[in-house]
């Protein structure tokens, strides 16, 4: 029984330990996309912020728009993983970990954004140098940094004995993993104070995520301009995050799940929660959306109509549409029956759902900014190759560093597919008499 | 303290655009050529906005001046991260090119869209070299620029006065756009003195601001035509 136990595990060790060709072969396509990323940055930097699309009055465009996309991702992971924890979900084991790894990772590229974004990027340190904490930039500053923080200690506890058992495996890299398993022997005693140090960050981390996407809001919504300036911002910015979150997390999974040969660990059932989760955000997601609308059509101001149509039927209609078509209508019946909620089901809706998040912040920073209170030229903006290479390079990248987070450390979080295993039945048992009568003993 | 100002009255405006001439030459303003322009990326500190009143049919367009507002209340010097843009002790919404990291916070909140953004390293045509103003700075690309009610030439009326021995006159400091306007359509004063001429065509019948619902307590005032 042991033999066999360890057998099945060991397929959790083989991406740290052997390394095939198509690995290094997706490694050099990403590089060569990140590579011409750096090179489209370089001549930005060079020429000036000219060579986008932007213009007077839409200063803001794709930069803003995937600084807002890639933070809201960055809430699949901690947020999720915290939930199931603190509900003791039995089902998470095997997710948490590939979770928490993308909100670190993607969070790296939500502010690299902003940066790419500054049109002096080598006076970034006047934030800190001479901080207004009046601008919400500021606030977004903060709250972001304690976000980083906090997800990735979060994201390192729970590795720890993970580390030790490579640790203890004699493969490559020993040196690493001694230093970074912080001693760990699995005692009692220092698996006592990790429950107590994980529970106490999950606790810690979801009002530190809720807070950075609601001041990633107001970045807009503190402003006076039309259709931006909305008290639901806040809410509806922290339900499209979980829900854009969620499609990025069943995203990573179906790709891990088929390139590491995981089908045992992340299974169907797996994708099957995790689509009701995108269904309920799916009607959250629809539910904030035409109250947002609704509420400003019954306004009926003229400076907030004029965008309203120019989204419903104007210039913006095609990408307007395309967002209620990639965030609803495709998603949506895929994700109500339980027949379509596969993980090829699952990962279908939540492609669709990513596109159209994207397409919702793009809708977001763009329309307002065309049509400034002032009677102005028409400026039409689109995004030039620069900003389209930049987009690709932060995803490539993204990938990239996930890849390798693969090859250092175990995906799946192995020590607590063991502890399910060995302990939670039990556990489970003892719960379900404290939560009914005449099942128990008393 | 001073609490500086501007009427333009519509009835003398003839929109001719000296305002716009004079502002360019004097705030050494990037001439950035058919093609950017055609983007939409000039930059003018003032500019002819068509302002329009009523509705169909009873239509009436106007072409007004529009300088920076220099509100009381100003949305972008909220937003500034790194207080590159202010409401400086006499009511000018000052400006520090050298510190600003261009995010263009400001320039998106603003409700006039009086801000404007150097997409470029700002150029002029070899002849012109000789003609930039050298009491006003230069900027570089990538930060933001807009009207400063011609501070620097307040900073010179005030060291002239104080070299002289005698307090700063009203007619000591006007800005370049004032200065030239032919139909003397533009006044500039201080709108704390109740005497100044400013002040008391600011609270004429005929004088009203841009979009005074927001709030925001503009410091141009505009007197409407044909009363």
């Amino acid at each position: 029984m042991e033999k066999i136990k360890r057998e099945e595990d060991a397929i959790l060790f083989e991406p740290v330990e052997r390394t095939g060709r198509s690995f290094y072969l997706t490694l050099s396509i990403l590089i060569i996309v990140i590579l011409w990323a750096v090179f489209a940055y370089q001549f930005q930097y060079r020429e000036g912020l000219g060579v986008t699309g932007l213009a007077r009055p839409i200063f803001w465009g794709v930069y803003i728009t995937n600084f807002v996309f890639f933070i809201g991702i960055s809430h699949a992971g901690t947020l999720i993983s915290a939930i199931l924890r603190l509900a003791k979900a039995e089902w998470r084991r095997s997710i948490t970990r590939s979770a928490e790894v993308i909100t670190v990772l993607v969070l790296f590229f939500g502010v690299g954004n902003i940066l790419m974004d500054l049109g002096r990027p080598d006076r970034m340190l006047n934030i800190i140098k001479y901080s207004q904490f009046q601008s919400p930039l500021l606030w977004d500053v903060s709250s972001i940094t304690v976000y980083l923080t906090a997800s990735s200690i979060y994201l390192y506890l729970p590795l720890i004995p993970d580390i030790a058992l490579l640790r203890d495996r004699n493969g490559k890299r020993r040196w690493f993993y001694r230093a970074l398993a912080l001693g760990w022997k699995g005692t009692e005693r220092q698996h006592r104070l990790l429950e107590k140090a994980i529970s106490f960050m999950a606790i810690l981390v979801i009002p530190v995520a809720v807070s950075v996407h609601t001041v990633v809001s107001f970045v807009f919504a503190m402003t006076i301009q039309p259709m931006w300036h909305s008290a639901i911002f806040g809410p509806y910015f922290v339900a499209g995050a979980i829900f854009s979150g969620i499609a990025a997390l069943i995203i990573a999974m179906n790709i891990i799940r088929k390139v590491y040969h995981l089908e045992e660990y992340l299974r169907p059932v797996h994708f099957n929660h995790l689509g009701i989760l995108l269904l309920v955000m799916t009607l959250l997601w629809f539910y904030f959306t035409f109250t947002e609308y609704l509420t400003t059509y019954y306004g009926g101001e003229p400076i907030h109509m004029t965008i309203f149509w120019m989204k419903f039927t104007g210039r913006f209609a095609p990408y307007f549409w395309g967002m209620f078509l990639f965030c609803f209508v495709i998603p949506l019946p895929i994700l109500s029956f339980k027949k379509t909620r596969t993980p090829l089901g699952t990962l279908i809706a939540s492609i669709s759902v990513i596109i159209g998040m994207w397409l919702e912040r793009y809708v977001i920073v763009v329309p307002t900014l065309t049509n400034p209170r002032l009677p102005n030229e028409m400026v039409i903006y689109f995004p030039t190759w620069i900003e389209w290479s930049m987009f690709a390079g932060c995803v490539s990248f993204f990938i990239l560093l996930y890849m390798i987070f693969t090859k250092l450390f175990p995906i799946v979080s192995i020590w607590e597919v063991r502890e399910g295993r060995e302990k939670s039945m039990i556990e489970v048992q003892e719960r379900i008499k404290t939560y009914l009568p005449g099942i128990g003993v008393e | 303290m001073h609490r500086w100002g501007m009427v333009i009255d519509l009835d003398k405006c003839t929109a001719c655009q000296t305002c716009v001439v004079a502002c360019l030459a004097e705030n050494n303003i990037a001439l950035i050529g058919p093609e950017e322009s055609a983007k939409g990326r000039t930059i003018h500190w003032i500019e002819l906005v068509p302002y329009i009143q009523g509705e169909y049919p009873h239509v009436k367009v106007r072409l007004i001046p529009r300088p920076c507002m220099h509100c009381d209340h100003p949305p972008c010097t909220k937003v500034c991260p790194v207080y590159a843009t202010y409401l400086n002790e006499e009511g000018i919404v000052a400006q520090i090119n050298y510190r600003c990291i261009g995010c263009r916070y400001c320039t998106t909140a603003c409700p006039y869209t009086v801000k404007y953004f150097n997409w470029y390293e700002p150029r002029w045509p070899d002849e012109m070299r000789g003609a930039l103003n050298r009491d006003v700075s230069i900027r570089t690309k990538g930060v933001v620029e807009k009207c400063t009610f011609c501070h620097h030439r307040l900073l010179k009326a005030r060291e002239k006065a104080k070299a002289e021995g005698r307090d700063l006159l009203p007619e000591d400091y006007v800005p370049a756009c004032v200065e030239a306007c032919p139909s003397g359509a533009m006044y500039f004063g201080d709108l704390n003195d109740p005497f100044s001429t400013v002040s008391q065509l600011s609270r004429e019948r005929r004088a009203f601001r841009l979009m005074e619902d927001l709030g925001t307590e503009p410091k141009v005032y505009y007197l409407s035509e044909g009363m």
